[in-house]
């Protein structure tokens, strides 16, 4: 008898245990999906030391105006790095920096809520935060807070932002901006919910000493020519793997290019549809890969920047101007940004990559303030232009791009630590043209709600494919579709 | 009458001495555990920022799972690597362990060693894996190395290949529990009664029967729990994989554990899905569980 009992004791402590681990594997949920780093923004490219520069001491006017009346001493932001956080102290007006969380603009206190975005633990957070908003305490509720294109549309299409239009932003304020800018962040039923300061339109950046050996001459006009469509820059491939140079780094250089090029979205109603320029990315990628004419690494891995470097052997990159500035080694001298030695065309489809937008959340207790810091920071061409300027945003107004597109940069060059200018890398060429021609091209308005998930998830099937580990197309969409219906359970796959 | 009631007083203190165990127990595991089985009856998931949910569903969650034909792929991937990192971990530590404790052989610096094995379990697991995914990548080190040495003409891409991205993941189980194992092997060769190796010796027997006839029969119990232990881990597999492969599980979801699956259904909050499949991975556990204690336990009856 005592010896079943004892017996008993030890599966009941046996199934504790068991529990123990079960339970563990069970709640590891929101677990580490870390990996090599993948900044994909402007925003964390662009996050550069948050240069303490001079505070405007006098407040203006708008600022003092805000903060006196009825609403809130305190202005909370949320976002995902310091790059707004600098932008807002180098060139708001009235911005004094307290310390690196918080700052005043007169006697509104400004907090800063920084998440980083890996894990998704950004948009974790702000799927807390926001729905709550209208009941949290004055003092505690979400004002302001960024998004990325990726994701703007899951947070436009719910009614936690709020219509700039009932902030009191008119077209007329917004005239200058982008069309592509505005799609990102307008919802179903036609209200824009967000603006941007940035137009991160992008183009081809290419190798002039590649172009130079294999295309004959370095000349942006005939190296477009060489790129100017797909069949073409297929067939550019070819010619430059005989020289023992690849046309791109990976295949994933140029998904941006195709996916922003589609005639449908990602969902139709609740199904999931691949569209034709997305599938020809397949097609083309899988040609280029089998040829071995470009790679299959992910992008921001060590396989792909080795291109920025001449051993590399890399022919192009596509890339918008945060790109090259920010991400291409150009503080190093033995790179090729280093020593000037890139181009910029345009390519063969116009495209943008990142960008960061402010949107107001619903439930602000500053709509004044909001409305102001939106406005001065996404449409005043003194303030955008300064922008462009000192921190190289592709500035998202057509005057001020016009202006430096008409302006001659000079080239600063670079020095051991320290990048030139954009002019510089790109060996005296003045960008602006093409990077505002493409922003006028850019069309998004087959944005959905999952274009993240869908995008990532295509990308990491279709690895599977080119690395011939998926036999075939179908094998690897099945793939994908299973991927799609883990991530969002109520879309249905074709 | 009177001696049986000091008995029962004294036994209190034991009882009393098991609540913070029970406290701890119920709250963290006992309430989750229970918490997940109900959920696992519900469709409960998040589409952007609307709540689907929570319905009830019966056992619509495990219908769903259990006629996935991913499930025993998964499954099948997790077992495969399980098997990849425990042959040469048993093996090995087999050998260390008998070497460890055979006093005949007189070992230098056994404690330094004994140290230096266990060492990698030390390592947080996502930190090698990290060291591992760089160390493998197609630029990376071990690919420049075998290039200059002339083993190879181009980079071979370790995590494009089924193979190699198993085997990785295989050998970093084995490198991160071999220590582990030994030492538990060794805790059971020195329970082993010395006057038997002493009576096998007089006996003349060889140092290879000696292991054989002697040292594995007598250590089964041990090495059933290291088995039954070494597979309950294993069915939990997941933040190598996880971390090596950023969570993708690739090449074409190859390496994809049954537990990384389950993570991949957080992603979009689904309790319901991510809850029954945490139950079933409860119940096979639980099995495998009352198997060690059911081996052991007839041991001790012997």
């Amino acid at each position: 008898m005592r010896h079943s009992m004892k017996r008993m004791l030890s599966v009941a402590t046996s199934i504790a245990m068991v529990s123990s681990l079960a339970a563990c594997g069970g709640s590891s949920s929101s677990s580490t999906t870390a990996a090599p780093a993948a900044e994909t923004t402007a925003a964390a490219a662009a996050e550069t030391t948050a240069a303490p520069a001079e505070t405007t001491a006098a407040a203006t006017e708008a600022a003092t105006e805000a903060a006196g009346g009825d609403e809130g001493k305190v202005l909370n932001i949320e976002c995902w790095n310091t790059e707004f956080q600098s932008r807002l102290t180098d060139h708001y007006p009235g911005y004094e920096k307290v310390d690196d969380t918080t700052g005043k603009i007169g006697d509104v206190t400004v907090n800063w809520h920084i998440t980083p975005s890996d894990d998704n633990a950004y948009q974790n957070n702000l799927d807390e935060k926001l729905p709550a908003n209208g009941d949290a305490a004055a003092d505690d509720k979400v004002d302001l807070f960024l998004m990325e294109a990726d994701y703007a549309k899951k947070y436009v299409n719910a009614d936690v932002t709020m219509n700039v239009k009932d902030l009191g932003i008119t077209d007329d304020d917004i005239k200058d901006q982008y069309q592509y800018t505005k799609d990102i962040v307008t919802d179903g039923s036609g209200v824009l919910k967000g603006l941007s300061w940035q137009a991160c339109s992008a183009g081809l950046i290419y190798n002039r000493a590649i172009a130079k050996e294999v295309l004959g001459s370095d000349d942006p006009e005939k190296v477009q020519e060489a790129v100017k469509d797909w069949d073409t820059f297929n067939a550019t491939a070819k010619t430059l793997a005989d020289k023992g140079y690849k046309i791109t780094s990976t295949v994933n250089d140029t998904y941006r290019v195709y996916s922003n090029n589609v005639s449908k979205p990602w969902v139709d109603g609740t199904t999931v549809q691949v569209d034709d320029n997305i599938k020809k990315w397949v097609d083309d990628s899988k040609a280029l890969a089998d040829a071995k004419e470009t790679g299959v690494a992910d992008l921001w891995s060590d396989d792909w920047s080795a291109g920025f470097y001449p051993e590399g052997k890399v022919f192009c990159y596509f890339g918008p101007a945060w790109l090259i500035n920010f991400s291409m080694h150009g503080d190093d001298l033995k790179s090729v940004a280093g020593q000037g030695g890139w181009g910029f065309v345009v390519g063969p489809q116009s495209f943008y990559w990142g960008g960061t937008w402010i949107a107001a959340a619903t439930g602000t207790d500053n709509p004044t303030l909001v409305k102001d810091i939106m406005l001065k920071m996404t449409t005043d061409p003194a303030i955008l232009k300064d922008i462009a300027v000192k921190d190289a945003d592709c500035v998202n107004n057509k005057s001020v791009l016009a202006e430096l597109a008409g302006e001659t940069i000079d080239p600063v060059a670079a020095e051991d630590g320290k990048a030139g200018n954009i002019t510089f890398i790109l060996g005296g060429q003045n960008p602006y043209q093409v990077l505002a021609d493409g922003a006028e091209k850019v069309d998004m308005s087959n944005i959905s709600d999952y274009d993240q998930g869908c995008n990532e998830e295509f990308q990491s099937a279709m690895k599977g494919y080119f690395d011939g580990n998926y036999k075939s197309y179908d094998d690897a969409l099945a793939a994908f579709n299973k991927a799609i219906v883990e991530k969002y359970p109520e879309l249905t796959t074709g | 009458m009177k001696k049986t009631s000091k008995v029962m007083e004294y036994n209190r203190w034991g009882y009393i001495f098991l609540i913070p165990f029970f406290v701890v127990f119920v709250v963290f595991q006992l309430i989750p555990l229970i918490s997940t089985i109900y959920n696992s009856f519900f469709e409960n998931f998040k589409s952007g920022l609307k709540q689907i949910g929570p319905n009830f569903v019966g056992f619509g969650n495990y219908v769903k799972i259990l006629s996935n034909p991913d499930l025993w792929k998964y499954f099948g991937n997790t077992m495969i690597m399980w098997i990849i990192g425990f042959i040469p971990q048993i093996i090995v530590s087999l050998l260390l362990a008998a070497w460890f404790t055979d006093p005949s052989l007189r070992l230098k610096g056994q404690r330094f060693f004994k140290t230096v094995i266990y060492l990698p379990n030390l390592i947080m697991a996502s930190a090698f894996a990290m060291l591992f995914f760089t160390l493998f990548s197609d630029n990376g080190p071990i690919n420049s190395m075998l290039m200059q040495m002339g083993f190879l003409p181009e980079p071979f891409k370790f995590f494009s290949s089924v193979v190699a991205t198993r085997n990785l993941v295989g050998f970093m189980n084995f490198i991160m529990w071999f220590g582990n194992t030994t030492i538990l092997l060794m805790a059971g060769m020195m329970g082993i009664d010395q006057a038997l190796f002493e009576a096998a010796e007089v006996d003349g027997a060889t140092p290879n029967q000696i292991f054989y006839k002697i040292t594995l029969p007598l250590l089964r119990p041990i090495l059933v729990y290291v088995l039954i232990t070494s597979l309950i881990g294993g069915l939990q597999m997941f933040d190598v994989p996880q971390i090596l492969t950023n969570g993708t599980g690739d090449p074409a979801r190859s390496t994809m554990t049954t537990i990384m699956w389950l993570n991949k259904h957080l992603f979009s909050k689904n309790y319901g899905m991510g809850g029954a499949l945490s139950v079933l991975i409860f119940i096979v556990t639980g099995i495998l569980s009352i198997l060690v204690f059911q081996l052991t336990g007839k041991e001790q009856t012997n």
